[in-house]
């Protein structure tokens, strides 16, 4: 496949802001709306037609790369297609309630809310949950802040918790923004949990353990029963990241595995969009023990209706209302459209493509078996290198550098939604990038609207703000 | 060949400390920088802080890795190099010299002792 990016500039300069294109000022009358020293009679603002600004948006478009042009592998991210049915259901003006209408004129809105809660809990073998949290790490630390209530109910106070090494970052801020000492468990030579390391860890501090199963580096936990025994023996309570639950998706169950907490990321698993730093959902799932400390509110369905309440111990909002209710929706949309049949199809394609591809590519990939994503290893060439030239062939390449456990690794997750071509433009994406020569790997990419990036000047120099766009230096 | 300035000792983790005066000074090696590459941050302890021998006292960033910096010996921190804060890449320009970081005052002076010779961490980056 042949790739040009679209590149619109001038004299070296990208497409204009729409500040730069006009700036008109314009009048308006406020007279009488606020107080006057909180309102201002002119504004400056840019002045374009619809086709001026069509224009200007298309373009900025066109210099970008989404998985709606090409396959999109950033290892543990799950980049799934979200279906534009989704996006639909969500613009349905039935949609549009005010949170703060009563109960008894939203039973819809309720009922699906009380249906996602019955959906997740289910797929993650759980017996409530809390649709409130707005991020998938917001979901993490909710589910730490649960386990602390937990055994702080019971008079039991712990002050660990152990993270596997190759886990996400976001795991040791959750637990370290609840209040808890981090311990951190190395990997065994297989690449999962080192159960001589855990049995050393594990305490009468230990408050939870966190993984996710299959792990980063997409391998399964083969002793996760017996790891949920040896924390549960010492009073502590398992956590599971749902990072990767796209692999058992409709095929094995958290819950059955004898996780007591776990959060869902419905960007990934359940193709709503990732947010771009935008609206998002980060639900928590626990066993019964535990539902009583989730934040308020939650949906139940009684004889009269849906009702919203509050857990008798919860603890507290971690968000406002429901959540992000059109993400819900949307994750709603996509779980009820593929019932269950679809969920487990889905995952077993994820484990399929992942697999092709990685047979397909001349990189070795030291840990396996793998389920839906794999650490392949660019071994003495740069995986940074390679990924930039990667970008010439028209793909998005894969993320680089991390797990740390494989050095120079390339964590590729093409998803279910890639077919076979597609798989086989990633796998000529790699090769080609894998072989091309040391120039060609250090001057990449050269066919995209933005080239080689000059990152130790944006790390010296970052301008974090729009006003910094006027700064010369 | 990676410069290592015969006028200190070293540390396998590859800090230097001089040896000699009231207050010693503690950076990195030359071998360090060149791994780590362009340096784009620098977290330093506060003058007055106590640091023990073999502790985390700081960490330093690259466009490639981020690496935990170990105390050498230990001691109280009487001055901090704050010119790395807005410069890092004075770590990389002149790691011996302009890019130290931390003034320590000794507490052990029998610690050096510990330390690698130039001799012994030359053989260790080879």
């Amino acid at each position: 496949m042949n790739f040009d990016q679209a590149r619109f500039s001038r004299d070296d300069e990208y497409e204009p802001l729409l500040s730069e294109k006009d700036s008109t000022t314009v009048e308006v009358d406020s007279e009488g709306v606020l107080p006057d020293d909180l309102t201002r009679d002119e504004l400056t603002l840019p002045a374009l037609s619809e086709p001026q600004l069509a224009r200007h948006y298309t373009r900025l478009s066109q210099m970008n790369y989404s998985v709606e042009l090409g396959p999109y592998p950033l290892g543990s991210c799950t980049m799934k297609y979200n279906p534009s049915f989704t996006e639909d259901v969500a613009a349905d003006p039935n949609a549009g309630v005010h949170p703060d209408r009563s109960d008894r004129t939203i039973q819809g809105t309720l009922g699906l809310l009380h249906g996602l809660q019955e959906y997740l809990a289910d797929i993650g073998g759980m017996d409530a949950v809390t649709l409130q949290p707005p991020a998938g790490a917001a979901g993490e630390f909710t589910g730490i802040l649960v386990a602390k209530a937990y055994h702080e109910s019971r008079g039991d106070d712990r002050s660990e918790i152990i993270i596997p090494s190759s886990a996400h970052g976001t795991n040791f801020a959750s637990a370290a923004m609840a209040g808890y000492d981090v311990v951190e468990l190395p990997s065994d030579d297989d690449g999962r949990v080192d159960m001589e390391a855990l049995d050393a860890a594990i305490s009468e501090e230990t408050a939870a353990l966190m993984l996710t199963n299959p792990n980063t580096l997409g391998l399964f936990e083969r002793d996760i029963v017996d790891i949920a025994e040896m924390v549960h023996d010492a009073g502590g309570l398992l956590y599971y990241d749902g990072a990767n639950l796209n692999a058992l998706l409709g095929r094995a169950r958290p819950g059955d595995m004898g996780f007591d907490i776990m959060h869902y990321n419905v960007h990934k698993t359940f193709a709503t969009p990732h947010g771009g730093g935008g609206p998002g959902a980060g639900p928590v799932g626990v066993v019964e023990e535990l539902a009583e400390f989730l934040p308020s509110p939650m949906v139940r369905e009684t004889a009269a209706g849906y009702e919203q309440y509050e857990p008798e111990s919860s603890i507290g909002k971690v968000h406002g209302f429901a959540g992000n209710w059109l993400v819900l929706v949307k994750a709603y949309a996509y779980i009820a459209r593929l019932g269950d049949a679809g969920l487990a199809d889905a995952s077993a394609k994820a484990v399929l493509n992942a697999n092709y591809l990685a047979s397909q590519i001349d990189l070795e990939v030291p840990y396996g078996p793998f389920h839906h994503e794999f650490a392949a290893t660019s071994g003495d060439r740069d995986a940074a290198d390679v990924a930039k030239r990667m970008l010439d062939y028209g793909v998005h390449p894969p993320t680089t550098k991390w797990p740390e456990l494989v050095s120079q690794a390339m964590l590729t997750e093409p998803t279910e939604v890639e077919d076979k071509a597609s798989l086989d433009d990633l796998a000529h994406a790699f090769n080609a990038a894998y072989a091309d020569s040391d120039e060609a790997l250090e001057t990449a990419p050269t066919k995209t609207s933005a080239r080689r990036i000059d990152q130790v000047s944006a790390a010296r120099n970052p301008r974090l703000s729009w006003q910094a766009l006027g700064d010369d230096e | 060949m990676f410069e290592i300035p015969d006028d200190r000792k070293y540390l396998e983790s590859h800090e230097w400390t001089t040896t000699e005066g009231d207050a010693v000074r503690i950076g990195i090696s030359d071998f360090a920088q060149d791994e780590l590459g362009d340096v784009v941050f620098v977290e330093l302890p506060a003058e007055g802080d106590e640091l023990a021998a073999g502790e985390e006292f700081g960490v330093v960033e690259s466009i490639k890795a981020v690496s935990d910096l170990y105390a050498p010996i230990s001691g109280t921190v009487t001055a901090v190099n704050e010119e790395l804060f807005d410069a890092p890449e004075l770590l990389n320009d002149d790691p011996y010299g302009d890019g130290w970081m931390l003034e320590l005052e000794p507490a052990d002076e029998s610690e050096f002792d510990d330390l690698l010779s130039p001799e012994e961490y030359r053989e260790q980056t080879e």
